[in-house]
């Protein structure tokens, strides 16, 4: 218990650089994601291969491995995020934002685009054939079709699936800790080694903020998904 | 839906304006990838030196050794994971309030956690006394509970999924709840379920990466001597990465194979997400 008492400052600061981290890889996977499945589904064969090609590698590929490129590979070849030095002083700690933070948010944005990707072509798959076919009808061309008539009823029927990859995009924002990101698991790997008398108590305080924030997105998923259900 | 509903047969004009775009596409590509030749020659990273690694013998069973701990990692996190599944998925379908409340409650817990997490903790209980197997070890047991979780939603989900009828009639018969699930349901349940099965062995293994926090050996974990000592990161990296995508690649194909030859069209099975409610139907 002491540990946790001590070190509440330390605890608070990473899990803001964890939710930090999830909202910036959000956003960006939802954009890309929602590019990809426009070029997955798109008229031009040559942009559905190309997407089609990059969603398979990346899927395959762990996390880690993306992770581990940008932070120890791609230096070597002049990719570097040093141009990134945003700290934000707070009472308890500074929330630092360099670059393997920006790192981990770009490789993470990569990895999880593509599962956004499966998950909006599945919501696609769902709409029914009808409100295509009825857009072509009349006169609607692919991208005015994807705009006002499909995408925003795939994004309606992909709403679980896609949900499901931002509650895994939170778990997986923990991988960062192997790229040196002040995190959750990393402050928790730092308080395991410095308090092993606390080990049950600590588990019990970082797992059970985490189970607190999933539930926290599984309950709003859950009022949009009310929401916008079709009967 | 057809995709092909969504954008007509071109005419003419369209004809023309998509081929600009796949110009534009193709030369945007290959600029990109002309870009990336370019910046690894000049830093002479196609060097022979550096490539050399991978047809030394010595190096390439060093790095097969690799992919066989991972392997095994996998392996064992998977049988840990089918018979924590099993259990868990079996009671949260029970009809005892008692049975049902825990299962709900563990399964809920181990898959709103982390498994980095777990596993940090299980290095700082076990893992840290005892030197190299130890790790491993760490490793299995976070995979196997994690999984153990998602596995019984999907056996929940898939003993939910077969045709009412067949539970109904073994009802009908006489048997009791323990016998109908054993006997009637699971052995149909398991050709539904086996896509599913095998899509989590894919996830399982490219969890194993993540072992290299924790000291794990594993695929991940050695790709670090060698690009140490040869200072060859980008092509250690490339080469980890492509045997990670094979692998990977070769058990999602066994999936799709098996869904084809064994389940046909039936639908994919719908396994719930972490925190959704759950119907009180019980099998």
């Amino acid at each position: 218990m002491d540990a946790i008492a001590d070190n509440y400052q330390l605890i608070a600061i990473s899990f803001a650089t964890t939710i930090l981290l999830f909202v910036f890889s959000s956003i960006g996977s939802l954009l890309l994601g929602t590019l990809l499945v426009a070029m997955r589904v798109g008229p031009i064969s040559v942009m559905r291969r190309t997407a089609a090609l990059y969603v398979t590698l990346v899927r395959n590929t762990p996390l880690l491995l993306i992770l581990l490129f940008f932070s120890i590979a791609a230096p070597k070849i002049g990719i570097n995020f040093q141009f990134v030095r945003i700290v934000i002083p707070t009472g308890w700690g500074d929330i630092r934002m360099t670059n393997a933070f920006a790192g981990a948010v770009v490789g993470l944005t990569l990895y999880t685009a593509t599962f956004v990707c499966e998950a909006l072509r599945s919501g696609v798959n769902a709409v029914p054939i009808g409100q295509a076919e009825a857009a072509r009808a009349i006169g609607l061309p692919f991208g005015g079709a994807m705009r006002h008539v499909v995408l925003p009823q795939a994004i309606r029927a992909g709403l679980p699936p896609l949900v499901s990859t931002q509650i895994a995009l939170l778990k997986n924002t923990t991988v960062a800790l192997s790229v040196l990101v002040l995190e959750a698991a990393y402050a928790l790997k730092q308080l395991l080694d410095a308090n092993p008398g606390d080990r049950w108590w600590l588990l019990a305080v970082f797992a059970g903020i985490f189970v607190v924030l999933v539930e926290v997105l599984s309950l709003v998923s859950n009022r949009f998904e009310r929401r916008w259900r079709i009967a | 839906m057809s995709t092909s509903v969504l954008f007509d047969a071109p005419g003419p004009r369209t004809v023309r304006r998509h081929r600009v775009y796949s110009v534009l596409t193709v030369v945007v590509l290959a600029a990109a990838l002309a870009l990336v030749v370019v910046r690894l020659n000049s830093r002479d990273q196609f060097a022979a030196d550096k490539w050399e690694v991978f047809v030394t013998p010595s190096y390439v069973e060093f790095i097969l050794n690799g992919l066989v701990d991972t392997l095994q990692m996998a392996a064992g996190g998977i049988v840990g994971a089918m018979v924590l599944g099993l259990v868990l998925g079996i009671g949260k379908i029970s009809d005892h309030r008692w049975i049902r409340t825990p299962c709900w409650a563990v399964v809920e817990f181990f898959r709103a956690v982390p498994v980095l997490m777990l596993m940090i903790f299980f290095f700082s209980i076990y893992g840290i006394y005892n030197g190299t197997s130890g790790p491993f070890w760490c490793v299995v047991w976070a995979l196997s509970l994690y999984n153990g979780a998602v596995l019984a939603e999907v056996f929940r989900a898939g003993l939910l999924a077969v045709p009412k009828g067949q539970s109904e009639a073994a009802y009908a018969i006489g048997m009791r709840k323990s016998q109908v699930v054993w006997i009637v349901l699971l052995p149909q349940a398991v050709k539904i379920m086996i896509p599913a099965i095998i899509s989590q062995c894919v996830v399982t293994l490219k969890d194993t990466s993540l072992g290299y926090a924790i000291a794990a050996p594993g695929l991940t974990a050695v790709a670090r001597p060698i690009y140490l000592e040869f200072q060859n990161h980008i092509p250690v990296y490339l080469v980890i990465a492509a045997l990670y995508i094979v692998v990977n690649l070769v058990l999602t194909a066994l999936a799709t194979w098996v869904q084809k030859r064994f389940v046909g069209e039936r639908k994919q099975l719908q396994v719930s997400m972490v925190g959704e409610a759950q119907s009180e139907r019980a099998a």
